[in-house]
């Protein structure tokens, strides 16, 4: 059908408004084609050439001329009532909204925003953190370095960098500080006092941090280091930063250094800039000699918990006396003479290394995905054999998948496989609290545990499950509740990580004499 | 530098948004980052930018052209033949705009717009035997860039073609750009039609000459305070100028009748400029032109010196990496469409006039101009934002140009690369579409942004010049 077409006189829109306009009705149901334009000699040309237009109009340029062809009178008409309601109505649509700076789309855009800012913290996909830790230092940030997969080769450049320009960088992989009572990353809510840890772990720093809290003292900073700090390539660039840090900090007065054993040639550095420091030092390097670490004003701790004891002792101006190792009461469970096996399920890395440590003393045949003492490598990461300790968190478990501590399903279905197993006669546990960690983790672990102990009872079995929790009365879990849950379930709950693998250890190695006698 | 711990900790969060919200529940300062991977996931030119990130070398350079783009004063000094004028024009040169780009590669407005320049230059007697000489090669194809010049659309600029001389009044530089034919079928679309010609004639043959005697009387015409009160008058002088349009007219108008024209030239004259809302232009984008120039050269600074399309690549120039360009396919616009046209129908990106963003106007200046924004059916708001945005992809702001909707702040202006690749913010810009077949014309007008695969493989260039590889 022709086109219809509206004028209306001596109206003024600027061309703008009146395209907009213009491709509204153009849109709606059964047009075809809607021009809304000042009656000029140009634009009645225009139309004219898109077929929307015959003849003489009776229009002056001063004149508005809305045009519409279309599928159907009605249609066209309606587009023409509706181009007359929005220029009485004017252009603007919706609510008006006050113009607003745009969220920071870089670290210097975030600078701007917040210009007294001293650290950047990057928990980005791996292969892009590096450049955004460089920019940050570049910047004159701090940076604590959360994500993982960053290259040694890119570590060694960063810490470089951050050395000429006097800054720390935590990480990479470094999952847990706490600076000035500020968590970062995953870590516990622990109170302010006189202890300063520098950790190559993030669980190492919670569970010291955790345990020296519980202990009723505080905690003056806690800085992540990266698991690679120590090694040869990076000659623990961060960890002798941080001991430096400490060393000027006023509200540190001991100082806590917790790693594996680094190399010779870091340890001894390490070691002299620790001696150094003025401060009472409590070396805990996990799995090295007292006479590989001890020096001048540097005491050596052999498990995470004895670090916190002696860093508590010495705060407080006590000597520190080692007690034996303490264990939970327990009441054993009736354990069938086949049941030989310890099966640790870690979330926590550093607690699967001190575990396996700890029970590689005591007895024999340990395996794990991260060996250390006696303990064999695991040929299948999947499949337990012997005594069987895993760090779930490693990265066969973690590809593609949430960290264990977000996630509890991959630990889950291996608890009740590991339970189902009638050679297994204990299985051990951690619980990490804090920030990061999962809201509710007993509620989590709960049904696995019950179906755990049903899986074993169904072959005629019982089976001691053994764990710790790793956190504060203040963290948003509430260590107390959690703790609670977990006994109902069933769970013996040691203090630390070190007790839970050494009752974990005694209930086999007792069994064993039982089984034998 | 002030140790970590002895002051207090203020976080900056890139990555996980949980790691912000416990540091602000625990009573710290932090700022999330809306994050993506930088260079559009390039690891490797995400590297180069943060080596790149905090060059003092960088900065010091930023920092001199910068200066040197605020210290221009552009001053509208005549008109002249371009094969007379411009540096390094030959006479069998055709100019275009954008980035080097051949013949055959040309899209269709370009096409059309060289064989217009060719009929209009007498080489050719019909459009069959233009097109035979285009391809001949016997032609040199240039960019207006390459002449100190810039041209709007397909920015065909041929020997005898009158242009504008805008005149550095610091330095003694000059910028060129032709005169604009008005909306509708004009040789920048690729129109060749005998009305174009014969209006391109007479702008060489009347009006140039009126408007030279009319600019000889006034002594020039000094173009900063123009611009500044036109962007208070609503322009962003690239897509908008008719404030511009009208000042310019008022302060030639009397120089015009005191010229002593034939009254039907001076008529005519006055007739074609009060009928252009973007006469202006030009004259805006040879400002812009003047004073990048100023700033182009100088050795190590990553600010941008030219943005220009061609119809089928985006290009950009950089200040510290000489003549070279750095080129991704131009883009389609997001606009609005004249009656009886769409997006089907519309060139690819074109024309010199992102001189004008380059510069700090146009889509960096949409605060002042918030009409423009309803190109994209948005509200004087987003054109605030617009502004807003573009701040954090420059190196300051104008001290000469004022934007009232962000309180006068200055327009933000020199780009620097290494921000736009930072925050991934492409530099907006404010456009007219042309038709993509040859003659049509312009049929809308949009937004569109300059990509950022330019500002990524210019800030590897600069990488490699500073760092060597």
């Amino acid at each position: 059908m022709p086109a219809l077409l509206r004028i209306v006189h001596n109206t003024y829109r600027d061309s703008v408004s009146l395209m907009q306009l213009s491709a509204r009705i153009a849109g709606l149901a059964g047009v075809q084609q809607a021009s809304v334009v000042m009656a000029t000699e140009g634009n009645l040309a225009l139309l004219r050439e898109a077929g929307l237009l015959e003849g003489v109009v009776e229009a002056s340029p001063s004149d508005l001329l809305a045009v519409a062809q279309g599928d159907s009178e009605d249609a066209v008409r309606a587009a023409l009532d509706e181009a007359e309601r929005g220029l009485a109505g004017g252009a603007s649509a919706g609510p008006r909204r006050a113009p607003r700076e745009s969220a920071p789309r870089s670290i210097r855009m975030a600078l701007e925003a917040q210009p007294d800012a001293n650290l950047a913290l990057i928990s980005t996909p791996g292969e892009y953190a590096a450049a955004e830790a460089l920019k940050a230092l570049r910047l004159g940030l701090n940076v604590m370095l959360f994500s993982d997969n960053v290259s040694l080769a890119d570590e060694v450049l960063l810490k470089r960098e951050a050395e000429a320009r006097g800054l720390l960088v935590m990480g990479p992989d470094c999952g847990t500080s706490i600076i000035a009572g500020v968590p970062l990353g995953f870590a516990n809510a622990v109170r302010r006092g006189p202890i300063g840890v520098v950790g190559a772990s993030g669980t190492g720093l919670q569970q010291v941090t955790s345990l020296v809290d519980q202990a009723g003292v505080g905690v003056s900073h806690a800085l992540g280091t990266g698991g690679r700090d120590l090694k040869a390539d990076v000659g623990g660039a961060t960890m002798l930063r941080a001991i430096d840090e400490l060393a000027a900090d006023a509200g540190t007065r001991v100082i806590v250094l917790v790693s594996k054993p680094p190399a010779r040639a870091v340890a001894e550095k390490v070691l002299a800039r620790a001696s150094a420091s003025g401060k009472p030092v409590i070396a805990c390097f996990l799995g090295a000699t007292a006479a590989e670490v001890e020096r001048g004003g540097v005491r050596a701790a052999a498990t995470l918990e004895q670090a916190a004891a002696m860093a508590v002792a010495a705060a407080r101006g006590e000597p520190y006396t080692a007690d034996a190792p303490r264990l939970p009461h327990f009441t054993g469970p009736r354990l069938a003479p086949g049941q030989r096996y310890v099966r640790g399920l870690y979330s926590g890395g550093t607690f699967c290394y001190e575990a396996t440590l700890l029970l590689s003393q005591t007895l024999e045949d340990v395996h794990s995905n991260t060996p250390v003492g006696g303990a064999a490598a695991l040929a299948d990461v999947w499949q337990s054999r012997g005594h069987t300790l895993v760090d779930l968190g490693g990265d066969e478990f973690t590809r593609g998948r949430p960290h264990p501590m977000i996630d509890h399903r991959l630990r889950n279905e291996r608890l009740v496989r590991e339970a189902a197993d009638a050679a297994v006669a204990v299985i051990l546990l951690d619980v990490v609290l804090g920030y990061g960690a999962h809201s509710d983790p007993a509620a989590e672990m709960l049904p696995a545990l019950r179906a755990a102990r049903a899986a074993a009872q169904r072959g005629g079995r019982e089976i001691a499950l053994v764990g710790f929790v790793c956190g504060t009365e203040r963290d948003p879990q509430d260590f107390a509740r959690q703790s609670a849950a977990l006994a109902e379930a069933g769970v013996i709950l040691a203090a630390s990580n070190a007790q839970a693998a050494r009752t974990a250890a005694t209930i086999a190695l007792r069994h064993a004499e039982t089984a034998r006698n | 530098m002030p140790k970590l711990l002895e002051t207090s900790l203020g976080v900056i969060n890139v990555g996980l948004a949980q790691f912000a919200q416990t540091v602000t529940a625990a009573g710290g300062a932090a700022t999330q980052v809306d994050w993506q991977p930088p260079a559009l996931g390039d690891r490797a030119a995400g590297m180069a930018l943060a080596r790149l990130t905090g060059d003092a070398r960088i900065e010091q350079a930023n920092a001199r052209a910068f200066a040197a783009f605020l210290g221009a004063v552009p001053v509208l000094r005549g008109i002249g033949a371009a094969g007379d004028t411009l540096p390094g024009m030959g006479e069998r040169m055709i100019l275009h705009a954008g980035p080097p780009i051949e013949w055959p590669r040309m899209c269709g407005p370009m096409q059309g717009a060289i064989v217009g320049a060719i009929l209009y230059e007498g080489w050719a007697n019909d459009a069959d035997e233009a097109r035979a000489l285009a391809a001949s090669g016997e032609l040199a194809f240039e960019p207006c860039h390459h002449h100190a010049a810039v041209g709007p659309m397909a920015g065909a600029i041929s020997p005898s073609m009158p242009v504008w001389i805008v005149e550095d009044a610091a330095r003694g530089a000059r910028a060129f750009s032709n005169i604009n034919e008005g909306l509708g079928k004009a040789l920048r679309f690729g129109a060749y039609g005998p009305e174009v010609l014969q209006r391109l004639k007479w702008i060489e043959c009347s009006l140039a000459p009126a408007l030279g005697t009319a600019l000889g009387l006034l002594g020039g015409l000094e173009l900063k305070p123009l611009v500044a009160q036109a962007l208070i008058m609503g322009d962003e002088v690239h897509n908008r100028n008719a404030a511009a349009s009208a000042l310019l007219l008022r302060r030639l108008a009397p120089a015009l009748a005191r010229a002593r024209l034939p009254h039907e030239e001076l008529a005519q004259a006055l007739e074609f400029m009060a009928g252009n809302e973007h006469f202006f232009l030009n004259i805006s984008m040879a400002l812009c032109k003047l004073a990048l120039d100023a700033a182009h050269g100088v050795a190590g600074s990553s600010m941008v010196s030219a943005m220009s399309r061609n119809g089928v690549e985006f290009g950009i120039r950089v200040s510290g990496l000489g003549d070279r360009w750095f080129n991704a396919p131009a883009a389609a616009i997001d606009g609005l469409y004249f009656a009886g046209y769409g997006a089907n129908d519309a060139a690819r990106d074109l024309g010199d006039s992102s001189i004008t963003e380059t510069a700090g106007f146009g889509g960096f200046s949409m605060a002042a101009a918030p009409g423009i924004v309803k190109f994209v059916g948005g509200t004087p708001e987003d054109a605030t934002a617009n502004s807003l945005r573009m701040r954090h992809i420059t190196l300051g702001e104008s001290d000469s140009f004022q934007l009232p909707a962000l309180d006068f702040r200055g327009a933000p202006c020199g780009i620097d690369l290494r921000l736009v690749v930072d925050a991934s913010i492409e530099p907006v810009i404010n456009t007219g579409i042309a038709h993509r077949e040859a003659g049509i014309g312009q049929i809308g007008a949009g937004l569109t942004r300059a990509p950022l695969a330019c500002f990524i493989q210019a800030l590897c260039a600069l990488d490699d010049e500073l760092n060597g590889r």
